[in-house]
């Protein structure tokens, strides 16, 4: 067994340039060990949950609420268009991720706008946002804690509802001291508070808001956020412009079919009954008001989104993004999200990462799950993710993209299997051979080419083979 | 082709749609929309007013009840003193209008700016499920005096509770019409636990949410 290390601190998501590769140096790092065991979301959904007496006629309804969207999608968006429209607000369409950091740009320029506000908004991660905007002169300022403290460590998100979760409590006291010129202090109430204080400055003085959005509503033209620290109502409220980005599978029919989510949304995601802050936002400041922005802009996504419609992964599309599939999966939760590579971690990101930027570029996500099913049995709109990750498992066979050794091997699996005297021959050979490989231990300490007993012993075969034994019951002995 | 047309051609294509939007297609979502129908919710077998206290407290804010609105400038002085908050607060319209000369108490009408400590302020309707508080944006309700202040204090009439979100959006609809630019529901103090999962009351919203309940 290697000797764990402690991390060096340096911006993770950088090192290594495979999952396989990354998910190793994680499992080696005890300090992003330890640090994701502070959390415990899986144990607080649980506790909040039981107060659903009919969970699972809700969750059967959430996903239905989810599915009639998504079954008429354009009508609902050509819907909320109309009516977002018809109260003030800018709808722009997106196709790419480059039209994304384009429409923000060319808003940004026309209304002079100099320092950027964020709340936290993964699609604008999907971009990469802030660095299209600083390379454009901008000053971008992320304000929900967990995003401020990445940002001032040049790093993306761990995880989509707690992107700090693989820091611990000295990490960011040094960045703060670093960065604010302040006494280095590690208590998390003093650094939360130095945090409000640093970004007030920033929410008074920011000229532009970019939030994401929870749901668009069709019925109203609304946008729709959910947060807890209230800097996602901040965002909204006081600079001059609001920029609300979201994928274009967000939109909910109705007010009551956007409440009935968020039962199961809040839940998920913290294990709280109600989120504290939810904010309804349609349209700009009207007259009279004394707050509100004076422009409200919202970026309506494709990016990869419109392919999954009509396929087998259409019911990824489902997905409310409130994190319980990761906090709840084995191999999240002791790799952690930067090993996924990309925007979004866990088994939905094993799931979306593929389809949104290639079957190819993602060999591994379809992979990297157990398939326990913890994520489908948790998640509120009942996307069966280990179903969806089999099925990407199974396009990445038929489209020749898995390594050669392992297509070399199954093809003369294929091939013995086929001829079962030979087969049954070959596997009494392996049998024996395996069988003096564990020597008087009966185990073997290292199989070659292979990481597997780097952890662990692999028990060595003992007795007869199935096939023996079978063979041996049908005769009757 | 927009972008626009583009994408919703391409979902379209995707569910074997014809090119443009059908009369019966659209004649569908506003019946969705006309009928807007309540989905599955779980038991409420519980009193509103009770529930609301309970769930108040369950988010961390405080409870007082008075028994009709006059009493309230009485009961904003004591939260005051036992809180040590001083004796300033900037106010909802509506708030100023209460007789305020008993208390040491000074109230101002206008929207809260960044060093405001105390913002007083009415609610459009109280949600008894999740203990949440509704507000409408709007020139007399500003959104900014529940949020910049550290300290936020909301008059609730208890006539003004309803059971759950589905039940506030209806009172809405038929009082109010169209939507504000803000709805915010509010539940309890703001908070956080991006670091080590640890809670933290107060993060950039208020620190204390304070809820005199009347009548």
């Amino acid at each position: 067994m290697q000797n764990l290390t402690e991390s060096t601190g340096q911006s993770a998501t950088a090192a290594g340039s495979t999952f396989k590769q990354r998910a190793h140096i994680k499992l080696h790092d005890v300090k992003v060990q330890r640090a994701m065991k502070n959390f415990n979301l899986a144990g607080a959904r649980a506790r909040a949950m039981v107060e659903l007496d009919n969970l699972e006629d809700i969750r059967t309804d959430a996903a239905g609420i989810r599915d009639r969207a998504l079954a008429d999608l354009d009508v609902w968006l050509e819907r909320f268009e109309t009516e977002a429209r018809r109260r003030g607000t800018h709808v722009h369409w997106a196709e790419t991720h480059a039209d994304i950091n384009r429409i923000v740009l060319e808003i940004a320029a026309k209304a002079s706008v100099r320092k950027v506000i964020k709340s936290k908004s993964m699609v604008s991660e999907e971009s990469h946002l802030n660095a299209a905007l600083e390379a454009n002169g901008l000053k971008v300022v992320e304000t929900d804690l967990g995003e401020y403290i990445i940002q001032l460590r040049g790093e993306t998100p761990s995880h989509i509802i707690a992107p700090a979760i693989h820091l611990n409590r000295d990490d960011v006291a040094d960045l703060f001291a670093e960065h604010h010129k302040t006494p280095r202090n590690n208590d998390p109430a003093v650094l939360t508070m130095e945090a409000r204080k640093f970004l007030r400055e920033h929410f008074l003085s920011g000229d532009m808001g970019i939030s994401g959005g929870n749901f668009l509503i069709a019925e109203t033209g609304s946008v729709y956020l959910v947060t807890n620290e209230g800097n996602g109502r901040l965002t909204t409220t006081m600079p001059r412009v609001h920029v609300a980005i979201t994928g274009i599978e967000k939109v909910v029919p109705t007010l009551e079919d956007v409440s009935s989510v968020l039962r199961v949304l809040t839940r998920s995601a913290t294990g709280q009954s109600i989120s504290n802050y939810v904010t309804i936002l349609t349209g700009p400041k009207r007259a009279g008001d004394t707050d509100g922005p004076d422009e409200m802009h919202v970026i309506i996504v494709d990016a990869g989104r419109s392919k999954l419609l009509g396929t087998d992964m259409q019911e990824a599309l489902r997905c409310i993004r409130c994190g319980a599939c990761m906090n709840h999966c084995p191999v999240y939760q002791n790799i952690g999200g930067h090993a996924y590579g990309w925007v979004y971690p866990g088994p939905i990101g094993s799931v979306l990462t593929p389809n949104y930027i290639g079957l190819e570029n993602a060999i591994d996500l379809p992979h990297a799950a157990t398939l326990c099913n913890q994520c489908g049995v948790v998640c509120p709109v009942k996307i069966p993710l280990p179903d969806l990750m089999r099925k990407l498992r199974e396009k990445q066979v038929d489209r020749g993209l898995r390594p050669w050794q392992e297509r070399f091997g199954l093809r003369m699996w294929a091939w013995f299997a086929a001829r079962p005297g030979l087969y049954g021959l070959a596997a009494k050979i392996a049998a024996r051979v395996g069988r003096m490989a564990g020597g008087s231990s009966g185990l073997i300490h290292k199989l070659p080419g292979n990481g597997w007993t780097e952890e662990r012993d692999f028990p060595a075969p003992s007795g007869k083979t199935f096939r023996e034994l079978y063979a041996a019951r049908k005769a009757g002995r | 082709m927009s972008a626009r047309d583009n994408i919703l051609g391409r979902i379209r294509a995707a569910r074997g749609a014809g090119p443009t939007v059908t009369a019966a297609e659209r004649a569908a979502v506003d019946e969705r929309i006309a009928k807007h129908p309540i989905g599955v919710r779980p038991a409420m077998p519980w009193e509103t007013v009770p529930r609301f206290i309970e769930q108040c407290v369950r988010m961390s804010s405080t409870v007082d009840r008075v028994a009709a609105v006059g009493d309230v400038p009485a009961a904003v002085e004591r939260y005051f003193d036992d809180a040590n908050l001083g004796k300033r607060a900037v106010v909802w319209p509506e708030i100023a209008q209460l007789d305020w000369s008993a208390t040491g108490v000074v109230v101002e009408a206008r929207p809260a700016a960044g060093p405001d400590l105390v913002g007083i302020t009415g609610v459009h309707l109280g949600v008894a499920e999740t203990g949440t508080l509704m507000f409408l944006s709007g020139a007399r309700t500003p959104a900014a005096t529940s949020l910049l202040p550290e300290t936020h204090i909301a008059v609730v009439p208890i006539g003004r509770i309803v059971r759950a979100m589905e039940e506030a959006w209806q009172q809405t609809r038929d009082e109010i019409g169209d939507l504000p630019r803000a709805v915010n529901f509010v539940s309890g103090p703001s908070r956080t636990a991006d670091i080590e999962g640890l809670l933290q009351i107060g993060a950039h919203g208020p620190f204390r949410v304070h809820v005199i309940l009347v009548g």
